[in-house]
């Protein structure tokens, strides 16, 4: 082991090496997404291949002013991150225990629901009905999550199916509610705005629920990394043998996850509906924050606080397809953007692969 | 003779190790050639080579005198060149006659011709003396059986060399002499073979001639009858190697680990553990002697929580530890190293100070309440790694960083640590170099010195006649015999390992 | 409608529902069969799908549809195959990927070529016409009558799935690859040339499935219009325990809820609209839960080969 001093200057190196290394990647596959999506763009506008700069610099440049151009554009911008930064933790956590929650969209969806129903209730004061609302999205997530974490858990069964049916029975839930419930207007197809002791209140137009989200990220990353839960998490994620072998309880821990996932996931859907939307349509597909989340988790490389730069970066492309639409770019540029960070997220092997032929070059004898 | 093959300054290079350094190795025709070294010394990664499986950076190979280069297994196999790996590679789900066409499978029309193909094997069987069914499933014939698939595969596709890695690791005494009158028999018929193992004793009885092979480079080619086991161990190791285990009176203590009528089912269902009666006592090692799939594995989850055993008692010192969970019996005073040290006892992402904590973290001062504390756990890795020379830049590298050795050190130091009235240790030494097998042997014998109970799992005979003071030996699920050290050798121990009873030293047989 | 008539109704709607969920099953079997876990199969059935229409809209032939969106998918699924083989992705994250990339790509392929959003303009469908005189046969006149040409071709492709994979040379090197690539990689086998075949085998087979549903059973293409078959067809395989005939089986059992869907009206007990919606994915839930430890993956399935990894 090496001396005290060097020691410090070694850890604020070795500190600044870890930060350049973990920003590397994410950094790299935008500049890829970003370098595919010209392409697309090009095409949509019907400029030569020679025009590539420009249609370069007017993606980014519609983006930017799309998104924040004016006070009005940023605030907008903040209502579409602010879920995404939900959704990215919700899907972070369940990644950190190896689980594949792809059913975060239905999570999130019937947190919207319940906040939709409870916001309706008349003669609460605010202190009581912001709390009320919020909880009934978090605990109407957290059950929707807890089914397929159960199913895992207890049954063996991959969740990645029944996250994705779940999806698709949120979503006719909904519509059951609106269309055959008092709690919906029939005849309108949505639920009826919540009452205003029920909405979040504003700070210069900005929802608070951005404020409850950063809190959710800290909380998330202390539970993640310095509590005993967090660490039981992240073993069952990595290493389910070895848990086991080491005391944990593997089927708990799933479970924990999942209602956990799904309770943040319900969470960012009643915080958007008591902030921003005060009510909900019926659905004849994905609202589409909770696949958004998957993305935004996975550029984070599933850490909670780095959910809130990567919420950032996406929420920024949804916000600007108006504009983009406007500008002849079609708004589906963005969802391409998404699946290719994805892509490439996904070969996270690229960068191993370098490594290794690093290693290679520098060959030391046996032992 | 002459030299049907030879390998000629072959070197090969994988990120951060040199494989083989310059190696040159031949075999002449109809004879046995021992390929010998520790484990990670490059002789599978030189055979992997011979058949293609890896291209080396230097080197040529030659074939009845011939340059060939082999790019692939389909290069080596038209060149008559066979391997049985280590590891076997059969399909379990597959039958014998499936696994052998894989790849060259007889035709008619669109289809496979399978009854051409049951034939062809059949009489293939019956030419070596193989008894075998062509139709049975690999996932219901014993190890013997599929060794001898293994074999036959290589020899319907016309092999003339063979390649044994590790033949006899799986198997008893008695199938390793089998075996050897299969190599035997197969080279009259003008075969040569390449036996690649770390074994001193098969080499002496099984070889005509030895290579030595250690980190990657050749430190000798001997005359089996001209050298000795002693010479052979130095050769590999680079020093003179003390191949026994010093050790003093064992002081017995009371009963520590009581375990009676033992029943335990596999994860397949089927009863794995038949009714184990086993006690150990503080201050002594008991041994488990036995071939790999006889219900030790399972066994020893059944004592560690990993499994559910269906029926039986099993205390520790008064204390009932029959079905708890793996964390109530830690807790209760049982150390575990595990058989399986990757998949088992270490989380290879997580740095060794997390890993140091792994089924100590629930506790105080590790963590209070559910706050971990990250500066006692520090201190607790540190005193580990330096107490037990684990060689590591700092506690902070991940797991997967250190070397088998290293790893497997990690972990006995933490079960150590426990300060557990029973260390229940399962292969502690599988796949580690001379160095960390010695170190480990060393601090189970202090461990039992210090009045510990010490319950020992090894498919390695010379490991337990070595460290245990009794030897219990599993065959079928049952614990067949138990002998004091005094009274057991390697004869009484295999026959009993075969299922065979031994009766005032001689083999018993059916009948008699 | 009498009880007759509606029965044959059903069984027929059933058939008509299933056949997507065949063809993209079937591509599923061939590529979990050699080890490899497609989640794409939904983005490949889109881009089947909406390609099988833009094939038919740009030559006037619905045949010509049909070759697009194997070829499409196929496309597709060389990407996946790519991500996964190649650079070793985790394979769920890369099906993934490429759902959402060919519904994005979908989308904007409906502006780029028809100018409008959301759906293209209707396009030719393979005809299909039964002579009077089948027609007129009791009961299963009426029966064939309501199917059409993909159903022939599905179930036909269920037998002959069957055949390659349990009695050719080809399918026992498939599932060799699948349990235990290592062993089919020492007898001189190419572990990666199998699994690319088998995966862009399966893209052209999703992507056919896309085409039954888009020029199949309607006439053009819709944003959402596959609502989540790709996945339900993945259950199907594992329901059928990873074999042609069972898969069958499951995707029939699946199909029969939207079946109930179309035939609700003519029913005498009602449920609302959405309940109806919800019953194949309930199914599929309940399907799955209820055949816990009966099934067996390909032991490798999912986990990428790495050459020389021992």
């Amino acid at each position: 082991m090496v001396s005290n001093s060097e020691t410090k200057s070694n850890k604020f190196l070795l500190a600044a090496k870890y930060v350049v290394r973990s920003l590397a990647f994410p950094l790299f596959a935008i500049f890829i997404s970003f370098f595919v999506a010209v392409f697309f763009v090009m095409w949509s506008k019907g400029y030569g291949i020679t025009q590539y700069f420009t249609a370069l610099t007017d993606l980014i440049g519609i983006i930017i002013t799309g998104s924040f151009g004016s006070t009005d554009q940023t605030l907008q911008t903040m209502n579409y991150v602010t879920p995404l930064i939900f959704t990215g933790i919700a899907s972070a956590v369940s990644f950190k225990c190896g689980i594949f929650n792809i059913g975060v969209e239905g999570q999130f969806t019937l947190g919207i629901l319940a906040a939709a129903v409870v916001g309706q209730i008349h003669g609460l004061s605010p202190i009581v009905h912001i709390p009320l609302i919020i909880l009934s999205g978090t605990v109407a997530g957290g059950l929707w999550g807890s089914i397929p974490g159960f199913l895992k858990a207890k049954l063996g069964i991959n969740e990645v199916i029944n996250c994705i049916m779940l999806n698709y029975i949120a979503m006719y839930v909904v519509n059951f509610v609106i269309m055959r419930t008092p709690a919906g207007i029939h005849g309108k197809g949505q639920t009826p705005i919540i009452q205003d002791s029920a909405k979040l209140m504003k700070l210069n137009g900005v929802s608070f629920g951005i404020i409850i989200a950063l809190i959710c990220a800290v909380v998330v990353f202390w539970l993640l990394w310095k509590t005993t839960k967090g660490y039981e998490i992240r073993a069952v994620g990595i290493n389910p043998h070895a848990s086991e072998y080491g005391g944990i309880n593997i089927s708990k821990n799933i479970i924990f996850a999942m209602v956990l996932s799904g309770a943040i996931a319900g969470l960012g859907g009643a915080v958007h509906l008591s902030g921003t939307v005060y009510m909900t349509t019926d659905l004849l597909s994905f609202i589409g924050y909770g696949m958004d989340g998957i993305a935004v988790a996975l550029l984070a490389k599933s850490n909670p606080i780095g959910c809130i730069p990567s919420a950032l970066l996406f929420g920024t492309l949804e916000s600007s397809s108006r504009i983009l639409q406007i500008n002849n770019i079609p708004k589906e540029v963005v969802y391409l953007i998404q699946s290719v960070v994805i892509v490439f997220v996904a070969t996270d092997y690229i960068v191993d692969y370098f490594k290794e032929k690093k290693r290679k070059k520098g060959a030391v004898v046996n032992g | 003779m002459d030299k049907v093959m030879e390998m000629k300054h072959i070197t090969k290079i994988f990120p951060g190790t040199i494989a083989n350094d310059d190696v040159t190795f031949e075999l002449l025709k109809g004879e046995t050639h021992v390929l010998l070294g520790e484990n990670g010394a490059g002789k599978t990664t030189l055979m992997n080579i011979l058949y293609g499986l890896y291209q080396p950076e230097k080197g040529d190979i030659f074939l009845n005198g011939q340059v060939s280069k082999i790019n692939n297994p389909n290069d080596a196999i038209k060149l008559g060149i066979g391997m049985v790996h280590q590891h076997f590679m059969l399909i379990d789900k597959f039958t014998v006659t499936e696994n052998i066409i894989l790849g060259i499978e007889p035709k008619i029309g669109l289809k496979i011709d399978m009854k051409k193909a049951i034939n062809d094997v059949k009489e293939l069987a019956e030419k070596y003396a193989f008894n075998i069914e062509p139709t049975a499933k690999i996932e219901d014939i014993s190890v013997g059986q599929q060794q001898k698939v293994e074999i036959l595969k290589a020899l319907y596709r016309g092999a003339d060399i063979l390649i044994l890695d590790e033949p006899t690791a799986v198997l008893t005494p008695q199938e390793i002499d089998e075996l050897g009158t299969i190599i035997d028999n197969l080279k009259k018929e003008g075969k040569s073979f390449i036996l690649i193992t770390h074994k001193l004793k098969e080499v002496m009885k099984m070889s005509d001639r030895v290579t030595i092979i250690r980190r990657g480079k050749v430190t000798g080619t001997v005359y089996t009858k001209e050298t000795s086991i002693d010479e052979l161990a130095e050769l590999m190791v680079g020093r003179k190697v003390n191949l026994t285990v010093n050790k003093s009176e064992a002081k017995i203590g009371k009963d520590m680990l009581v375990v009676e009528n033992l029943q335990v089912k596999n994860h397949r269902g089927i009863l794995a553990v038949k009714g184990v009666n086993l006690t150990v006592r503080a201050g002594e090692i008991v041994g488990i002697a036995g071939v790999d799939g006889n219900g030790q594995t399972e066994l020893v989850e059944a004592l560690t929580g990993l499994i559910k055993p269906q029926n039986g008692k099993v205390m520790l010192d008064g204390k009932d530890i029959f079905n708890k969970t793996p964390r109530e019996i830690s807790d209760s005073g049982v150390g575990h190293v595990p058989e399986d040290r990757q998949k088992r006892g270490l989380i290879l992402d997580f740095s060794l100070f997390e890993n140091s904590i792994l089924g100590l973290y629930h506790k105080l001062p590790f963590s209070k309440g559910i706050i971990m504390k990250y500066n006692e756990i520090r201190k607790h890795s540190q005193r580990l790694i330096s107490e037990f020379d684990v060689r590591t830049p700092s506690d902070e590298v991940t797991a997967g960083s250190l070397s088998g050795g290293n790893q497997q050190k990690l972990i006995v130091a933490r079960e150590i640590s426990k300060n557990p009235n029973i260390l229940i240790a399962a292969q502690p030494t599988r796949g580690l170099d001379v160095g960390a097998i010695e170190y480990i042997h060393k601090r189970i014998v202090e461990e039992r010195d210090k009045g510990k109970a010490v319950l020992l799992v090894s498919l390695e005979l010379d490991e337990i006649l070595s460290l245990s003071d009794r030897i219990a030996v599993m065959y079928d699920g049952n614990v067949v015999d138990i002998l004091e050290r005094k009274d057991a050798d390697e004869r009484k121990l295999g026959i009993l390992m075969a299922g065979g009873t031994v009766k005032n030293g001689k083999e018993v047989r059916d009948g008699e | 409608m009498d009880k007759f008539t509606l029965v044959v109704s059903i069984v027929a709607a059933t058939l008509r529902m299933a056949t997507p969920l065949i063809f993209t099953g079937l591509g599923g079997v061939f590529s979990e069969n050699a080890g490899v876990v497609n989640i794409g199969l939904e983005g490949m059935m889109i881009t089947g799908a909406f390609f099988a229409v833009l094939g038919s809209f740009l030559t006037g032939s619905p045949l010509v549809g049909i070759l697009f969106a194997a070829a499409a998918g196929g496309l597709i699924a060389a990407l996946h195959a790519f991500l996964s083989i190649n650079l070793r992705a985790d394979q769920v994250i890369s099906g993934t990927a490429i759902n959402l990339f060919a519904t994005a790509f979908a989308s904007f392929m409906i502006f780029k070529v028809f100018n409008t959003g959301g759906q293209t303009n209707i396009v030719h469908s393979l005809s299909y016409n039964i002579p009077k005189f089948i027609q007129n046969i009791p009961i299963l006149g009426t029966l064939l009558g309501g199917l059409n040409w993909f159903v022939y071709f599905a179930l036909v492709l269920v037998f002959v799935t069957d055949f390659v994979l349990y009695k050719t040379p080809f399918g026992l090197r498939i599932r060799a690859v699948g349990e235990h690539p290592s062993a089919a990689d020492t007898l001189g086998i190419n572990v990666y040339k199998i699994r690319y075949t088998c995966v862009i085998l399966s893209g052209m087979l999703a992507g056919i499935g896309g085409a039954s549903l888009s020029i199949g059973i309607s006439n053009l293409f819709r944003e959402g219009m596959t609502a989540g078959r790709g996945y339900i067809a993945l259950a199907a395989l594992i329901f059928g325990n990873w074999k042609p005939k069972g898969t069958m089986w499951a995707c029939l059992l699946f199909a029969f809820g939207s079946a109930l869907q179309i035939n609700a009206q003519m029913m005498s007990f009602q449920l609302p609209d959405e309940i109806y919606a919800m019953f194949p994915y309930v199914l599929t839930m309940l399907a799955l839960a209820g055949f816990v430890g009966k099934t067996t993956a390909p032991a490798a399935d999912g986990i990428p080969y790495i050459k020389g990894k021992r």
